[in-house]
């Protein structure tokens, strides 16, 4: 793809000041089993939102509904403070991206641009300008009159993409846009939505079950579970402060391990690390340790390498302790440790998360 | 030629088993027209062959005995016409309801389809019979009015045609696209499902219009006059010049749709040729 000059090219849709979307309390239920369970979400003027979620979470449901292609069983959806709710998808002025490829396949990629234009009498001239440079903002200028088997996978959602921005809607829909493409086309997009989504300052709600492409895409991120939200915020926050266990573990990688909280310190292996929620009730727990937080060290817990593999930038080790508990280490590459070497690693870092054991639980613990 | 590659994959037959098959079809397809044609030419008991039938039946434009055989033909391309009417109007929405909002109901809407064929057309009469005393009472007994039998009869046959067409084509995603787009149900039915839907609904006009111009049965049973029950008429009275009038029609049917696919053809402004998109984003 030209991606040079991608990047000199400036945005040619106007812009619309971002428009506010609330969910409130909304339920939505397919044959009595809820998809969505009195959600609740605010997207601010001009923000991308992340949802983020296992399959069968009711993310998808929720952009559907506010698509107006799903109605609501109880609950409002307002836009800019007026309740959408009832009205029907084609007047509701969104712009949305699907998942599998939806370009008319009788239409040219300038026409199918055109096509939201027509459905609102754009008069021909004007719609032609229009549908231009909407192409000419994901690249694709030269591509007006290609046909959508004539476009490889990633310029079709790039179509799809000028298709949905070209009429100015005011609020932007992706529905996991880009899990159809391959890995290197999927980052590049990625990062053209984002770019386009900033320049525009578009009310964005990005659907997503990838979490890198929630951190990379989104000013806040929701992570959502069983047809609710388990948190939302800054992509930072919920790395490094997650709320629960289910968010530690789905939010980037993370070790859990059997520990005790005294006084606000969390002792794991002989280790007393300092907690970030300093309420947190003493008793046995279990905590969240990202894997960049455990080091190789000169001493400390005695471990046996299991395997190490290498992902370009770092190095992920799984090593087995002595009572037989896994851990995960990510560390530099020039580390390079081997099989069934013998090794010491110690905890440097806070824990992300702690959950309180049952007494069940307590019996198994290793010290 | 086992038509297989080693891993047992079929592979397209060469050149010469393509033209080897054709030619057979062919030959299987033109026999009878020829052995028509030959009948037609045939000089009585004497032997040898002219052309004075065709000549007279020319001659005579198409008078007497033979001008309700163009009446008939009337008859029958109205029905057709009536038929893939409702096919367009009736089955075609009804298609596209239950595969968007109504999947669950597709086996019901299949089975209801598929029906007709398995009921022989004597069967079928039997029960339109009062259905159509009762017809005849609200709407006359105009030959028309049989449209609405055929539009049953060739359910089977319209059904698989557009079915295998909504198979291939993402209907809902494309159909979500279009109302995200700001199109109403109607124009995503025009501008959209339509367009996409050309070849299966023209596959299966074709089918009604061949099933209709062909049919027999039903219209003799009910008495309506249709080209099928005149060509029989004419053949008690003239052989001869009946098998010169089915020749006729099959020619005018094989135009019809010649037409009828010349009009549906895809718009030609742009090439077909794939273009190499491999290593573009």
């Amino acid at each position: 793809m030209n991606s040079q000059k991608l990047k000199v090219q400036q945005p040619t849709a106007p812009t619309r000041p971002g428009t506010v979307v609330e969910f409130v309390g909304v339920v939505k239920e397919f044959s009595g089993m809820r998809a969505l369970d009195g959600f609740n979400l605010s997207l601010h003027a001009g923000e991308c939102v992340a949802l983020l979620g296992p399959s069968g979470s009711g993310k998808t449901t929720a952009l559907r509904v506010l698509a107006g292609l799903e109605s609501t069983d109880a609950g409002s959806i307002t836009i800019d403070g007026i309740d959408v709710s009832a009205l029907a998808t084609s007047k509701r002025d969104m712009g949305m991206v699907f998942q599998s490829y939806s370009l008319f396949p009788h239409l040219s990629a300038g026409e199918n641009v055109e096509f939201g234009l027509r459905m609102r009498k754009i008069k021909p001239a004007e719609r032609r300008r229009r549908a231009a440079a909407s192409l000419a903002m994901v690249g694709l200028d030269d591509h007006f009159d290609r046909f959508a088997h004539q476009l490889s996978g990633g310029q079709q959602q790039r179509v799809a993409l000028a298709r949905a921005l070209v009429t100015e809607p005011r609020v932007l829909l992706l529905d996991e846009p880009l899990s159809a493409l391959d890995a290197k086309v999927r980052v590049q997009l990625r990062d053209e939505i984002r770019r386009i989504q900033t320049e525009l300052g578009i009310t964005t709600l990005f659907v997503t079950h990838d979490q890198d492409e929630a951190l990379a895409i989104a000013d806040r991120v929701a992570v959502m579970r069983a047809g609710n939200i388990e948190q939302v915020g800054t992509p930072e926050e919920l790395y490094s402060r997650p709320a629960t266990p289910f968010i530690a573990d789905f939010v980037g990688l993370s070790n859990r391990i059997d520990g005790l909280v005294r006084s606000a310190w969390a002792e794991v292996y002989g280790t007393s690390l300092a907690l970030i929620d300093p309420s947190t009730p003493d008793g046995p727990v279990t905590v969240s340790i990202r894997p960049e937080d455990i080091e190789f060290a000169a001493e400390g817990l005695a471990a046996t390498v299991v395997a190490s593999s290498f992902l370009g930038s770092l190095r992920r080790t799984t090593v087995r302790l002595g009572d037989g508990t896994i851990l995960f280490l990510q560390h530099g590459v020039r580390v390079h440790p081997r099989a069934g070497e013998s090794v010491y690693v110690i905890f440097t870092g806070a824990p992300v998360s702690t959950e309180p054991v049952g007494p069940a639980s307590v019996a198994q613990q290793q010290y | 030629m086992t038509g297989l590659t080693a891993n047992g994959v079929a592979h397209a037959p060469s050149r010469t088993v393509r033209t080897i098959i054709l030619g057979l079809i062919g030959v299987i397809f033109a026999v009878p027209i020829v052995a028509m044609i030959e009948f037609t030419l045939r000089a009585g008991l004497v032997g040898g062959y002219n052309v004075d039938r065709w000549v007279a039946l020319f001659q005579s434009g198409f008078t007497g005995v033979y001008r309700p055989v163009l009446v008939a033909l009337g008859n029958s391309v109205a029905l057709a016409v009536g038929t893939v009417l409702i096919v367009l109007l009736l089955l075609v929405p009804t298609m596209l309801l239950v595969h968007i909002r109504f999947p669950r109901l597709r086996r019901v809407l299949e089975f209801t389809c598929i029906l007709p064929i398995t009921i022989p057309a004597i069967v079928l009469v039997v029960g339109l019979a009062p259905v159509y005393a009762i017809v005849a009472r609200m709407l006359g007994s105009g030959v028309w009015t049989l449209a609405f039998a055929y539009g049953i009869t060739v359910l089977p046959f319209a059904y698989r045609a557009i079915q295998s067409n909504l198979d291939g084509v993402d209907v809902k995603t494309l159909t979500e696209a279009a109302r995200t787009l700001g199109a109403g149900w109607g124009r995503v039915l025009l501008w959209v499902l339509v367009p996409n839907l050309r070849r299966g609904i023209l596959a299966g006009a074709f089918i009604v219009v061949a099933v209709v111009l062909g049919e027999f049965t039903i219209a003799s049973l009910l008495n309506r006059v249709n080209l099928q029950t005149a060509l029989v008429v004419v053949s008690k009275v003239d052989p001869y010049t009946a098998v010169i009038l089915s020749l006729l029609a099959l020619a005018f049917a094989f135009l019809l749709l010649l037409v009828i696919g010349r009009l549906g053809a895809p718009r030609t402004r742009t090439s077909r040729r794939r273009t190499n998109v491999k290593g573009q984003a």
